[in-house]
């Protein structure tokens, strides 16, 4: 057991890059040995993880638990450094989840040029760099799982992908989609690491006015509490915006958002899935680990503007996916306003607004993950992601249908289900933000969100309008569609089970995040008030 | 000191091995340019070990440094002139701009 | 009898009401597993699964009515909570989400209604659905939504309300596009989900400012600071109130909020009979009565926004319902009108009133529907231009019909004259004469619609095709049965003699119970029902008359009841060019005018609008502008690119040269600028 809260978390990162090394040396043809390793190795995975799961101390939330330090770059004072508090134990079990589901959902789907060694490995690698980064407390360690993430993601956009050609709008030639999303989503995103490595290195060089300079995050955040001044300032404010450029692009927030329809689009089903349900996720999770403790002033001072790009988003993601004709297009640009959501929990820098922000980032995973498991499986079948070409999709594969008209449900936020919470924990921390921002700002964006809601269930109704109701198309007369098989259920009930779950006992996430949110936030904003203005209640 | 003459010679085997280098059009003979450059190199690193002698003898070191870098280098050229023989026909180094845009 | 609740109102006294209260959480729970059963084995059971839902709600009506015994009798006040998440723990008390249930006087009431009217539904529609595509799941969506609304109905914190509150919406959704084959089914399906989503708004942002300003969501403790008059509460009051309100505007189909409804009759008929008539068109109704003491004290001053919104409804409304054809259209803008007296009632102060009127209503009303679903059922057609001389063929639909329309004409002694005259009464004992004589003038239209239709469909001759004939047993079944509740549903609240109905629904926590009244309000009582019978006889004057062409008659085409009124002392041509004609042609025309071009056109504007909007945006903002930019970038990366990669010719030899040359230069360089 000692061994295990030890060696446990480093077990979960990097067992799946073992796997994939393992894997490489399986020769290719081996086509089943290699399905079941990759099987093994993201059940193994997962199982470690609920492992933690039930090790975690609850008591003790606000704490790294599980927590490892080892010297490794000695130079530069860069450690290795893990360890897991309430606010990254979700999102580590998500993203361990979503890989096995990933896995097993692949297990008879594979998307031209097939070739699943390849694909499974840069999974495995992909797997790495997402658990890496909801766990390393160093900036170099983060940094590099964050980046470690992009390139199979790249690979896995670049080969499997779309590969229709077509033309792209200031470009004189004509372009296959997946290789202009491919590229598209790897400069973007470098682009943004680039600014954010300049933060981290800023804030490593104004380290050393106590003592060693550090990339330890828990440290970093000791000296921003203890000494305030530190990064305080001009200096604060810059480094937070380099930050945010990184992390921004990530999530991604309006303005730079115009990567993720188009690598959504292009990329296969699997990819699309871990794209949404995790990838999203490491941007607005580096917001609440690093941006929001280490420079709580330059955050407050940065919050009224990610608060109205947070709702330039909502609306305007909507808005876009009203005009849609392809159905994973729309889904695409529905990640942009439900991470607007996201994004205005954390702006109002209160408790509530950042518990908002978890359960949202949970809770888009789960159901934007399993939109996009849905959507590919159609396309799978029709051949064509093309609104207009479809309908009456719910006569010809009912199931398949039915689990489709909930999972839309589940994501304009029907209450009762895993999405409501978000987004109206973003409102009830937005009517209240933190002590001294704008009460003005932050309450006409809780009423643009609201009706956001409603552009929401707009586009997701139209949507299921197009593609679920009505006649089939006169085109698929005579075809013989196979309703959900297998596969695809073993890796869609306990998305919708937990949907459910987490929708009427939200506890489930709750529970281990409150503390380490409040904790969070008591450390970096001591004068915000939240919850009650009072609580005298009479009578 | 004979340090002048085994200059001279030196840059004589230095400008024959450019002169290979840029002219000829058989591969193994442009490699076998390449080593009379690297050779001439060596001869220079004698020499002025000779006049300058080191404590730890920096120059011999250097040289079979050289050699044994110019070993490996062979070797390796080698295998890829074979490979690019085996599927061309041809050992003529004009033929060879496949690591092109 | 009498006797047994003549205590005075301020001297309510209550229990916790034991087990039975504490474990009412099973009432909530009930459906859903139903809905669960349904779905999982409803396809292999003889009634594909409607036994199951039945089964539940029959259990639960006999839980929800052991309750109402258990209320009246002793009285409960009981709220259970489970906590199921902390989400915030700074600035003092933890701010806290929770599922549980309230058992007190108005959930009472309402569990009752909303089991009583679901379990005849559900019997009745085995028969109205039988061979229908989807047997199966229509049950599970009722039982979805007869949970959904349960769960509301128990709310004890906003939290559960809104949740209950967007379930029943879903199932509002999937019910009224059960025929989703048909594109308009599915758009009416989303109509009606929109609007109610736009009034959402207004629920959930008068929810948040509740829930942060007192520190919970718990309904009674938002109560207890309004009373209290808690000062963080004060300047945000009316502000939240009105949010609510909204919320409500939209579930309970106010004006102008209320053009979902109508189109809303695309799903089968039961649905609109226990949907869109007895129950979930009521939660709005409820709400505000749920809020009644914050609206009383802290948000007075919202009091006269609900009071005119209310009026404009019931008498708006009503009037169209003068010009439909389609007999569920009727009933659709008649149930929209009726909302509107509740609304107003509450507006107007009185609690038990709009309470009272919700309670007899959801009776009358589901049995007119079901009447229309019978006869729909037997002549395939909503029209009433098909119907006509049904008399003869369906008796007992006919018979339970006319009693139904009785009671909603405000008839004595049916069961909507005592509910009806109360609100009336309350609307004089709060001053508002203007909206007591709008009542008034709407009782009239509400009785002489009712009745056309009444003439329309069973009298004359049939117009239809095929032989209609009487439905079946489990059909008429339910229509006797909810032909007594609209008989007698009235009889527990008569001024003077018997006031039970007060005390069920005031028996509240927090709660200040007004008096009942100790006798009619004469005032308002006459009016009321001269204005309804003057309604029923004017409608018996233009449409009874047994002519060969019903569609004449339906055109209220003057040449036969012209000398006849002409030969009556001019005063029927008065009536006729003065009041009806002007009612049911401009007036009623305008307004349906109105409703379909002005309203509804702003509705379809604002969808058009944002469709506009969104193509800009994505066209000419995203694709054009932010993508062109980021394209252009790239694109001038690349055109750079290919103009320097001609250099690599992939010659050894030639980038040997650049070696040699370059070497060559830097080392002249060095020896000649050293």
């Amino acid at each position: 057991m000692e061994l295990f809260s030890q060696w446990g978390l480093t077990l979960v990162v990097f067992l799946p890059i073992l796997g994939a090394v393992v894997m490489a040396a399986i020769p290719r043809a081996r086509e089943t040995a290699v399905k079941r390793l990759g099987l093994l190795v993201s059940a193994v995975t997962f199982l470690l993880s609920v492992g933690l799961l039930f090790n975690f101390d609850y008591g003790r939330a606000s704490e790294y638990q599980f927590e490892m330090n080892r010297s490794w770059i000695s130079a530069i004072n860069a450690n290795y450094h893990v360890g897991l508090d309430g606010i990254s134990l979700p999102l580590l079990i998500l993203s361990t989840f979503f890989v096995l589901l990933s896995v097993i959902y692949s297990w008879n789907h594979w998307e031209e040029p097939r070739n699943p060694k390849a694909f499974l490995i840069l999974m495995l690698i992909l797997a790495t760099g997402m658990n890496g980064t909801f766990v390393a407390l160093d900036l170099v360690l983060f940094f590099i799982f964050f980046e470690l993430v992009l390139l199979p993601m790249y690979f896995m956009i670049g080969i499997w992908g779309d590969k229709t050609v077509r033309k792209i709008p200031g470009f004189a030639r004509e372009t296959e989609t997946r290789l202009y999303a491919a590229i598209k989503f790897f400069l973007f995103t470098l682009f943004g690491s680039a600014f954010m490595l300049l933060g981290f290195l800023a804030v490593y060089f104004r380290s050393d006015v106590a003592g060693d300079r550090t990339f330890d995050i828990p440290e970093l955040i000791r000296i921003a509490s203890d000494t305030p001044e530190v990064f305080a300032g001009r200096f604060g404010w810059l480094v937070f915006g380099a930050m945010f450029l990184g992390f921004a692009v990530k999530v991604p927030m309006w303005p730079l958002h115009t990567w993720l329809p188009d690598a959504h689009t292009a990329a296969p089903t699997v990819g699309s899935v871990l794209l949404a349900a995790i990838m999203l996720k490491l941007g607005s999770y580096g917001f609440i680990r690093i941006a929001l403790p280490i420079l709580p002033e330059a955050a407050h001072d940065w919050a009224p503007a990610i608060a109205v790009l947070a709702v330039i988003g909502i609306i305007y993601g909507s808005l876009a996916c009203l005009a849609q004709t392809d159905m994973k297009r729309l889904i695409a640009f529905s990640s942009v306003g439900h991470m607007g959501f996201v994004m205005l929990g954390i702006s109002t820098l209160t408790d509530v607004g950042i518990n908002a922000s978890i359960i949202g980032m949970v809770a888009h995973g789960l159901i934007t993950g399993l939109l996009f498991f849905l959507a590919g499986s159609m396309s799978h079948r029709y051949h064509t992601r093309e609104m207009a070409r479809l309908g009456g999709n719910q006569k010809l594969m009912p199931i398949l249908g039915g689990i489709f008209a909930f999972t839309a449900f589940a994501s304009l936020g029907l209450p009762g289900l895993a999405g409501f919470w978000g987004e109206f924990m973003s409102l009830l921390g937005a009517y209240n933000p933190a002590a001294g921002l704008s009460l003005t700002l932050f309450r006409t964006a809780m009423v643009l969100g609201a009706v956001g809601t409603v552009l929401t269930a707009g586009y997701m109704l139209y949507m299921l309008q197009k593609v679920n109701l009505g006649e089939p198309k006169a085109e698929w007369e005579g075809h013989h569609f196979h309703d959900v098989d297998r596969y695809e259920l073993a890796a869609w009930v306990p998305l919708i089970v937990l949907i459910v779950a987490v929708g009427i006992y939200p506890r489930i996430v709750f529970g281990a995040t409150t503390d380490a949110v409040v904790d969070l936030v008591r450390g970096a904003f001591p004068s915000t008030v939240t919850a009650a203005l009072t609580t005298v209640v009479g009578g | 000191m004979l340090l002048n003459q085994f200059l001279i010679l030196a840059a004589f085997l230095f400008s024959l091995g450019v002169y290979g280098l840029l002219v000829r059009r058989n591969v193994v003979l442009v490699l076998l340019a390449v080593e009379l450059m690297l050779n001439a190199v060596n001869i220079n690193l004698i020499a002025f070990e000779s006049v300058l002698r080191s404590s730890e003898a920096v120059g011999q070191v250097f040289s079979i440094f050289v050699i044994t870098v110019a070993a490996a280098e062979v070797g390796i050229g080698l295998a890829i002139v074979l490979m690019i023989f085996r599927n061309r026909a041809s050992a003529n180094v004009d033929e060879f701009s496949l690591m092109r845009w | 009898m009498s006797l047994l609740f003549s205590v005075a109102p301020d001297e309510i006294h209550f229990t916790d009401g034991g087990l039975l209260a504490q474990n009412a959480g099973v009432l909530l729970v009930l459906p859903f597993l139903a809905f669960l059963l349904i779905i999982f084995f409803g396809r292999r059971m003889k009634y594909l699964g409607a036994e199951f839902a039945i089964g539940a709600m029959a259990l639960g009506w006999v839980y929800a009515v052991a309750l109402l015994v258990l209320n009246i009798t002793r009285g409960v006040a009981r709220e259970v909570h489970f906590e199921i998440g902390r989400i915030g723990a700074l600035g003092g008390e933890p701010l806290v989400f929770e599922l549980g249930w309230v058992v007190d006087g108005l959930s009472t009431m309402m569990f009752v209604v909303v089991t009583t009217i679901s379990l005849l539904v559900f019997i009745y529609a085995v028969g109205y659905m039988r061979g229908d595509v989807r047997v199966t799941w229509f049950f599970a969506a009722l039982s979805l939504f007869a949970g959904s609304m349960l769960v509301l109905v128990g709310a004890p914190n906003l939290v559960q309300l809104i949740i209950g509150w967007e379930g029943v919406g879903l199932a509002s959704y999937l019910l009224i596009g059960h025929y989703w084959e048909k594109k308009e089914n599915s758009s009416a399906a989303m109509k009606a989900f929109y609007v109610n989503k736009v009034a959402d708004i207004g629920l959930i942002l008068g929810a948040v400012i509740l829930g942060i300003t007192v520190g919970t969501f718990r309904i009674t403790e938002v109560l207890a600071a309004a009373e209290a008059g808690l000062a963080a509460l004060g300047p945000v009051a009316v502000a939240a109130g009105l949010l609510v309100f909204f919320g409500a505007m939209g579930k309970s189909a106010q004006f102008p909020l209320h053009v979902w409804l109508p189109d809303a009759m695309a799903g089968p008929t039961p649905v609109s009979a226990l949907m869109h008539a007895a129950t979930m068109v009521t939660a709005g109704v409820y709400l505000v009565a749920r809020m009644f003491p914050f609206y009383e004290t802290l948000a007075a001053d919202a009091r006269g926004w609900i009071l005119w919104i209310g009026a404009a409804t019931l008498f708006i409304t009503g009037l169209i319902a003068l010009v439909q054809d389609d007999i569920k259209r009727v009933l659709a803008y008649s149930t929209v009108s009726q909302l509107g007296y509740m609304v107003a009632a509450l507006g107007a102060g009185g609690y038990a009133a709009g309470l009272f009127h919700l309670w007899t209503h959801a009776f009358f009303k589901a049995l007119l529907f079901l009447g229309a679903g019978s006869v729909i059922h037997a002549v395939h057609s909503n029209n009433m231009s098909d119907m006509g001389g049904l008399r003869q063929h369906m008796p007992v639909t006919y018979r339970t019909f006319v009693v139904g329309s009785l009671a909603l004409a405000g008839i004595p002694p049916l069961a909507g004259f005592f509910s009806k005259d109360e609100i009336l009464a309350s609307f004089n004992h709060a001053g508002a004469t203007t909206v007591l004589w709008l009542g008034v003038a709407a009782a009239f239209v509400t009785a002489f619609y009712t009745f056309r239709m009444v003439f329309l469909t069973f009298h004359g001759n049939y117009l239809g095709h095929g032989h209609p004939h009487e439905s079946p047993r489990v059909m008429t079944g339910p229509l006797v049965a909810l032909a007594v509740g609209a008989v007698a549903a009235g009889w527990v609240n008569i001024p003077g003699i018997y006031t039970g109905f007060h005390h069920w629904v005031e028996v509240r926590e927090v709660f200040r119970p007004e008096a009942a009244p100790a006798s009619f309000d004469l005032l308002a009582l006459i009016p009321g029902v001269v204005a309804g019978v003057l309604g029923i006889v004017l409608a018996y004057l233009v449409f009874n008359p047994e002519r060969p062409l019903q569609a004449q008659r339906d055109r209220l085409e003057i040449p036969l009841l012209y000398p006849l009124l002409r030969r009556k002392y001019f005063l029927d041509d008065l009536y006729w060019h003065g009041i009806v004609a002007p009612i049911k042609g401009p007036l009623a025309r305008g307004v349906d005018w109105i409703n379909t071009y002005v309203i509804d056109g702003i509705v379809n504007g604002a969808a058009g609008l944002s469709l506009a909007l969104s193509r800009f945006v994505y066209r000419g903002l995203d694709q054009a502008g932010i993508d062109g930019l980021i394209g252009g970038i790239s694109a001038a990366a690349d055109a750079t690119g290919s103009s320097l990669r001609r250099m690599q010719s992939g010659r050894v030899q030639q980038y040997a040269t650049g070696f040699v040359v370059g070497a060559l230069v830097l080392v002249l360089g060095i020896v000649v600028f050293r």
